[in-house]
């Protein structure tokens, strides 16, 4: 028993490593990504907090905490608290298994990138259940949309997968990485890579496919009735959510910690630097395409997803496997 | 071992009592989400015996997919509470029903069950085990051979499944306008701009 405690208190101390790190980050993000929306437009941005205005989340976050929670009379009050906390906690759980490096992993599963699908695809409960609770019209308009738009978008990020996994012969994500030694898989899948980046676009309700939060017809979608810190961790969530899909797309294309080229100056590099130099890219395209494209029609997000994105994937599954087939090049199995 | 017992009874009492919860549970949006918990429990048991693809695959499928349908057409059909229960208020009818069905598939499983007990060769997880491979290795290549036919079939029975549902559901409504992007990519200005010299208390007749 006593030598299960240690074990747990190990665990405990790994998972606060995990954790505060990339809270941090996530308020971190929060910032870089609203400077590049104000580069973009010729504006300055955040910059009066702190050096560069980098302290601007944290005085955000403040403000969060010292704020009244309001509870609608008529909302149904478990829900409603449950949901911004379901949110977070889904979108920070699945950090366990993303690599770092070859051993900074807090868990090596053997089924890595099914659960990171899994998690992400839990995501749409908080704002299922948020939108539902506040029982209001707004929220509950944007909560449907959401959900309907998760659901599709899913099918395909399931598909490209699918693609990679046929390559790797493994669903272990530091398998995954180790596959790309020699080519990283954005150059034989660019197809697959760019309906990823769209898809994950689609996946965290991120612009231009923010419908479920359009404040031109919805006020704030189903964040309309949050407020004070239930709102922040919602906000909190949809960040971690994006840096995880980041973090996903890194692994599956871009070689997750492996550097660029394994020669002498970039191989000393330590691997979790490129992790995240990969990480931040991604986000930068994320960010980038937040300022320059307007917002989709919602039967146009549903055309896109359904005609054009699954037809698509599937053809290029069929591809690959016969490629991959007729030249030899299916991953051995030892059994 | 102890903690592995200890974490096997915490996950299958949540289970069960989520389970009773579904069926007792006056509020049809807490049946639903009593049922999500049950689902993620018994995932998480499937995870415990080491078929951590099985539990994977039921937490994307059912509760991913299958539980956030279910929570759809409960929200919109508004059907808050449930008029009736099992020992106030009117008598349900579609009791008698869901017992039939229950108490049919308690049998079966006892039938199994007993089966694997009574001739423990039939089915031993020893093979599992004691090979290197992992479960999805192992899953993939039973089901791609020797399977193949009944993986089809069933890959056929939901797709049958779906185009039925479609064909219920669809109708075909006159006068919508659509956008058509062929059309749209395809205009230039020769043929989308037409010149008139307009003549005074005439008109031109644009758009018949």
């Amino acid at each position: 028993m006593i030598e299960y405690l240690q074990i747990l208190g190990q665990e405990v101390y790994k998972v606060i490593f995990l954790l505060v790190p990339i809270l941090v980050s996530v308020a971190m993000i929060v910032w870089l990504d609203r400077r590049v929306w104000g580069l973009v437009q010729k504006r300055k941005g955040p910059n009066v907090v702190g050096p560069f205005g980098l302290f601007q989340t944290l005085a955000d976050a403040l403000k969060y905490i010292f704020k009244e929670i309001i509870i609608p009379a008529s909302a149904n009050k478990v829900v409603f608290i449950l949901a911004p906390i379901v949110t977070m906690t889904l979108a920070l759980v699945a950090w366990a298994v993303i690599p770092m490096s070859e051993n900074l992993v807090l868990a090596d599963i053997n089924v890595g990138i099914l659960y990171l699908f899994a998690v992400s695809s839990l995501g749409v409960y908080g704002i299922i259940m948020g939108g539902w609770a506040s029982n209001s019209k707004y929220p509950f308009l944007g909560a449907i949309r959401s959900a309907a738009q998760m659901v599709s978008y899913e099918v395909s990020i399931g598909i490209i997968i699918i693609n990679v996994l046929l390559c790797v012969g493994s669903l272990n994500l530091n398998d995954i990485v180790l596959a790309q030694r020699e080519l990283w898989y954005v150059i034989p899948l660019f197809p697959m890579f760019v309906i990823f980046f769209i898809s994950a676009l689609a996946e965290t309700n991120r612009p231009p496919f923010d419908l479920p939060e359009a404040e031109a017809e919805l006020v704030a979608g189903y964040q309309t009735e949050y407020s004070g810190m239930m709102y922040a961790m919602f906000w909190l969530g949809e960040y971690a959510n994006i840096l995880l899909m980041c973090a996903m797309g890194s692994i599956l294309f871009l070689g997750g910690w492996l550097p660029i080229m394994d020669v002498y100056p970039l191989n000393i590099i330590p691997a979790p630097f490129w992790m995240i130099i990969k990480i931040l890219f991604l986000f930068l395209l994320f960010a980038l395409i937040k300022a320059i494209v307007p917002r989709y029609r919602y039967d146009q997000l549903m055309r896109l997803g359904w005609k054009i994105f699954l037809p698509f994937s599937l053809i290029y599954l069929v591809m690959t496997a016969s490629f991959l087939f007729y030249f030899d090049k299916l991953p051995k199995v030892s059994i | 071992m102890l903690v592995h017992s200890i974490f096997f009874y915490f996950f299958s009492i949540i289970a069960i009592f989520s389970s009773l919860m579904v069926i007792t549970s006056r509020s049809t949006i807490n049946s639903v989400f009593f049922l999500i918990l049950d689902f993620i429990s018994v995932g998480c048991l499937f995870i415990m015996v080491g078929a951590e693809f099985l539990g994977m695959i039921l937490l994307i499928v059912y509760v991913g997919a299958v539980a956030v349908l279910f929570l759809f057409v409960v929200m919109m059909l508004n059907v808050a509470e449930q008029k009736q229960s099992w020992f106030i208020g009117k008598k349900s009818t579609h009791i008698p029903t869901g017992l039939i069905v229950s108490v049919l598939i308690l049998l079966e499983l006892l039938v199994v069950v007993g089966g694997w007990k009574y001739k423990e060769n039939v089915m031993s997880s020893s093979t599992l085990l004691l090979s290197k491979t992992s479960n999805t290795h192992q899953l993939g290549l039973v089901m791609y051979t020797d399977y193949i036919l009944y993986f089809q079939l069933a890959g056929i029975v939901l797709l049958l499944a779906m185009i039925g549902a479609i064909l219920l559901t669809f109708r075909e409504r006159v006068g919508v306008k659509k956008q058509s992007y062929i059309n749209q990519i395809s205009r230039d200005p020769s043929n989308a701009v037409e010149l008139f010299d307009v003549k005074s208390n005439k008109g031109v007749k644009i758009d018949d």
